[in-house]
């Protein structure tokens, strides 16, 4: 599907080679974790071997002891972080919570907790070094799920932690002021559900859970610090926002935030994971303490055990429906283990979970519980792919109770612009439905499965999407190129949407827009490669700078045509004289002129943009399950959602199929597997099974596109919301296939055989 | 007036009414405003430290995210939100 | 701590190459520690991801799961060694006019499994290639696009031959 904006523009929509492509083919772009600075040493970081452990002692006598050893440290050597919330990025968090988690002082909270830091000449000695730290624990029992957790009697993980009842997590407000792990209850509520419930002609109610799942980004964590003897900091790392990052490091290392600089490297995947800090601060640390610059990488057991994967959740979703097929009320349960420190995305789990629907009465409880496991992180449209999986289950039931197919139930329900989601906010204008009758309409929808043990499942899903600031600056050379600086690490193709609206804007070619992405000294601040936002809110400073520069140049054309700016124009790449118009000249031809009529050009711009425009989607899959083994197999795979005017409409597919893959494997292979211990027995990429290219089919896409009326390029987020429905659309595509319901994540093989059998045994 | 969309844990402040109309043309306004007639509210928005919408709270206007500053302006008709800030799993 | 390291002499990407390297040092440690060829890349270091793929003798390898010292009078192309002056290899060239990476990490990986394939099969079956390069993990693009950039490839290069 297109829209006729696309005959507005002569480079956004078109598909050219982005331009950091031929360093990331060859193996020269230099991504965090292949930096190398002279005179570097490595660290290594200790973790705790219990998920719950009072550290009574750490002795590094031993390790300082090696050759090759430079230095240790550890929680004790940290300042104490404030216990204070604030806005950093998209979000909020608590310093002394996160500090605590990057290395622990008094208490390990999970298995993989960082207790201590060794900087040596190499990695095999820093490996060494670490097994003569000796560290005493009082091992504790440890909490290992959100409803055991919740329970009065168990374990407390944060002894002077109590309940907010929240709107927000950290008003302060109400407070139950009993102690316990849950640290948040927060609730959505709309209408009134009774009146709904009793308005309906059927009822569903189940119980659902999932498992931690991880980003699985292929580049580890990774840090190199240098502090150096002015006591300014360097840190060359892969993050999702140098800016936040930054803001971070300032507080916990408790130094001025114009002293430290961030230089972002490549990135190798980040998912969500990348916006936290970890090795940045022992690496700054083992810097100071040694003169040297430090470097650490994580292994990929601790990148699983360490760094910060997605909650697991425990809900129970009601869900009621008249005769004629229209939703009368919603209420749901979610229970998020935030991992060892508050703050899962549970609130964003409810924003989304019924948000698709106009449904007018509507109660969401959300439960934000400590346990001892890896404190949560950001992954993908936060909290929405668990709560949107029961929402998605619970309709497709209902679908069928009242005989309906499950797509057109989904689009006589489905929410339009003005109808209010849960919180009570309105819809502006977007493509819900317009996804929903795209797949109607697709080849997909109207093809026949094709044999026994196949099904076909449907599910939706949404997601907010965010804006934050952004900052780029210009420089227009002589020979018609654009020299574009911008601040966004570029972790899928970004620089280059960048850098096209920048060349739409001016008429050339992408190709003579060179992008580049700086360090935190050399550009004005940036939001978090994060929310869907960097193609958009970049998208507005470029608008600006662009815009600021076109006036500059008319000014200058008035100069070399001896009259005033106010007579001269542009469009379509061409200034001219609005009186005399053999009077023109390109964009190219006009910056061979600029050194003459006042010396070269250059605009930088910062923008704080509104207006994200959400996003919609609806997934469908064709399944063929073998009764024998429960192997899942995915036949056809179709994404339909509305992704606004398309910049780059590769990478913009490319978004849409990588986050259905990663729902794929979230939906049906992917798991943490703990010990009754806390420890996670599956810390490998081999055991914890991400989808592999023999596991699925081609992902078909239907791009909807629905122009954000909020921006300038018409350009709304894209990359996040597509892990969303994969977990509902196979769920249902499982049961129209064998006829059993999956309510238990990861749909595995085994537990796909057990249900079978069940239902067997129950039929005969 | 504007309509002030009340969050579900505040509701108990305002006899559980979804909505109240408030006079003001800044969220600074609307805020104090709320707090006068419903106490309460003014403590639990606002950080006076900071003197902003406190971290982790998004204000929403006609259904637009404006953030957290207090002299955010206020149409006479507009529809306001005090909503979690979207995101989460933060560090 | 100075332990006693190895010379090893090795044909690198057609050039004779020589190295010092500690017996516990893997190849892809030497490859981006000791060489500084940080093309090759290190996504687990225990042979479940392939991207540090590299081939050996004729064979894609792990090269976190070789050790520095099993190169000795070896032939090794990293991908380093796959484009020439005279521009991309078309296997590259693929990959960027299909959109196949998006951050990038794994790309060098699937590129030089790939290469193997295509010289082993010069027209592999869409099912072929999945099965091929399974042992390469992406997390960006769902592989969709990969596959397509191998097949693309293989048309361009039975093309000019």
């Amino acid at each position: 599907m297109t829209t006729s904006d696309k005959k507005k523009y002569k480079v956004i929509g078109t598909t050219p080679i982005r331009h950091d492509g031929a360093d990331k083919v060859t193996g020269r772009a230099v991504y965090g974790i292949d930096f190398h600075t002279t005179g570097m040493l490595w660290g290594k970081i200790l973790r705790s071997p219990h998920a719950h452990a009072k550290i009574k002692s750490i002795d590094a006598t031993k390790a300082l002891a090696l050759p090759g050893v430079h230095a240790v440290v550890t929680g004790k050597d940290m300042a104490v972080a404030r216990d204070i919330e604030v806005e950093a990025g998209e979000t909020s968090l608590n310093y002394m919570h996160l500090s605590d988690n990057v290395m622990a002082r008094d208490k390990a909270l999970y298995k993989g907790h960082a207790v201590a830091a060794v900087a040596a000449d190499t990695q095999h000695i820093a490996e060494e070094a670490l097994g003569l730290i000796e560290v005493d624990y009082e091992v504790l029992t440890p909490v290992l799920n959100g409803r055991e957790g919740m329970k009065s009697d168990a374990p407390l993980i944060h002894p002077d932690q109590t309940t907010k009842i929240m709107a927000f997590r950290f008003d302060p407000g109400t407070d139950s002021g009993e102690k316990s792990n849950i640290a948040g209850k927060s609730q959505l509520k709309l209408g009134d559900i009774d009146a709904g419930f009793k308005e309906a002609d059927f009822i569903v109610e189940r119980e659902y859970t999932t498992s931690w799942v991880h980003q699985g980004y292929i580049e580890a964590q990774n840090a190199t610090a240098h502090w150096n003897n002015d006591d300014n900091i360097t840190v060359w790392n892969s993050s999702q926002g140098t800016f936040n990052q930054r803001q971070l490091m300032a507080e916990i290392l408790k130094h001025p935030v114009s002293q430290i600089k961030m230089v972002p490297m490549e990135i190798g995947g980040g998912f969500g994971g990348k916006i936290p800090v970890y090795l940045e601060i022992p690496a700054a640390m083992l810097s100071k303490k040694t003169g040297h610059p430090v470097k650490m990488t994580m292994t990929r057991t601790e990148v699983f055990e360490g760094t910060g994967p997605a909650s697991a959740a425990q809900m129970k979703a009601k869900v009621g429906a008249t005769k004629d097929g229209r939703i009368t009320a919603a209420y749901a349960e979610l229970v998020f283990e935030a991992g060892a420190f508050p703050g899962s995305a549970v609130g964003a789990g409810a924003q989304g979970m019924f948000t698709t629907y106009n449904i007018e009465n509507v109660l969401i409880d959300g439960y934000d519980v400590v346990v001892n496991k890896p404190k949560s992180a950001a992954y993908r449209s936060p909290g929405t792919p668990q709560a949107c999986f029961p929402a998605e289950a619970v309709i497709d039931e209902l679908a069928e109770l009242v005989g309906m197919d499950p797509l057109d139930f989904r689009m006589k329900n489905a929410a339009k612009e003005g109808d209010r989601r849960a919180d009570g906010v309105q819809h502006p204008e977007m493509g819900n439905l317009e996804c929903m009758e795209a797949l109607k309409a697709s080849d997909h929808y109207k093809s026949d499965l094709g044999g026994p043990n196949r099904g076909r499942g449907v599910a939706s899903g949404y997601w907010g999407n965010a804006g934050m600031p952004a900052s780029c600056s210009i420089a227009i050379n002589a020979d018609g190129t654009v020299s574009l600086a911008e601040g966004s690490p570029d972790i899928g193709g970004s620089r280059t949407s960048i850098a096209m609206m920048c060349a739409e804007a001016f008429g050339i070619a992408a190709e003579d827009v060179h992008p580049s992405i700086k360090d935190t000294d050399s550009i004005g601040y940036q939001g978090l490669t994060a929310g869907s936002s960097t193609t958009l809110r970049n998208g507005w400073a470029v608008f600006e700078v662009t815009n600021q520069a076109i006036e500059l140049i008319k000014a200058r054309a008035a100069r070399l045509w001896e009259t005033e700016p106010e007579n001269v124009d542009f469009a379509d790449g061409v200034f001219f004289s609005k009186a005399e118009k053999e009077l023109k000249l390109t964009f190219k031809e006009m910056t061979g002129k600029l050194m003459e009529t006042g010396g070269p050009i250059s605009v930088a711009a910062s923008v704080a943009p509104r207006g994200a425009g959400p996003s919609f989607t609806t997934h469908m899959v064709d399944v063929e399950v073998d009764p024998e083994t429960g192997k899942v197999e995915i036949l056809r795979y179709t994404a339909a959602q509305d992704v606004g005017t398309m910049i780059h409409p590769d990478y913009v597919e490319g978004q849409v199929q990588g986050g259905a893959v990663q729902g794929i494997g979230w939906a049906l292979n992917e798991e943490y597997f703990f010990s009754d211990k806390g420890a996670m027995l599956n810390a490998s990429y081999l055991d914890y099974r991400v989808p592999t290219m023999l596991d699925l089919p081609m992902i078909d896409t239907i791009l909807v596109e629905h122009a954000n009326p909020d921006h300038p390029f018409g350009v709304r987020g894209v990359a996040e919301i597509s892990v969303v429905p994969p977990l509902g659309a196979l769920a249902n595509a499982i049961y129209a296939a064998v006829g059993v319901r999956m309510r238990d994540l990861p749909m595995a093989p085994h537990k796909i055989v057990k249900a079978l059998q069940e239902k067997n045994g129950k039929t005969k | 007036m504007a309509t002030v969309w009340i969050p579900t844990p505040y509701r108990d402040l305002v006899g559980g009414a979804e909505t109240v109309t408030v006079a003001g043309s800044t969220v600074r306004q609307i805020t104090r405003n709320l707090d006068t007639v419903y106490p309460g509210f003014w403590e639990r928005l606002v950080d006076d430290e900071t003197d902003r919408i406190r971290a982790g709270v998004s204000v929403i206007i006609n259904g637009v995210v404006v953030g957290t500053a207090l002299h955010e302006p206020v149409g006479e008709n507009d529809e306001v939100h005090y909503l979690p800030a979207i995101a989460g799993g933060h560090p | 701590m100075a332990s006693e390291k190895t010379h090893v002499r090795t044909t690198l990407n057609g050039e004779a190459t020589e190295y010092l390297c500690e017996t516990n040092q893997s190849l892809l440690e030497v490859l981006r520690d000791v060489l500084l060829l940080t093309g090759t890349k290190e996504g687990c270091n225990d042979g479940n991801c392939g991207a540090c793929t590299v081939n050996m003798d004729g064979r894609i390898v792990d090269s976190c799961l070789v050790l520095g010292v099993e190169a000795e009078g070896a032939e090794i192309l990293t991908i380093e060694g796959v484009a020439t002056p005279e521009g991309l290899h078309p296997i590259q060239q693929a990959f960027l006019e299909n959109a196949a990476l998006q951050c990038g990490i794994c790309t060098p990986g699937f590129i030089i499994a790939s290469k193997a394939l295509l010289e082993k099969e010069p027209n592999p079956s869409e099912a072929r290639i999945r099965h091929w390069l399974a042992g390469n993990l992406c997390r960006c693009t769902g592989y969709d696009k990969i596959v397509k950039a191998v097949v693309a490839a293989a048309n361009t290069i039975g093309g000019k031959k």
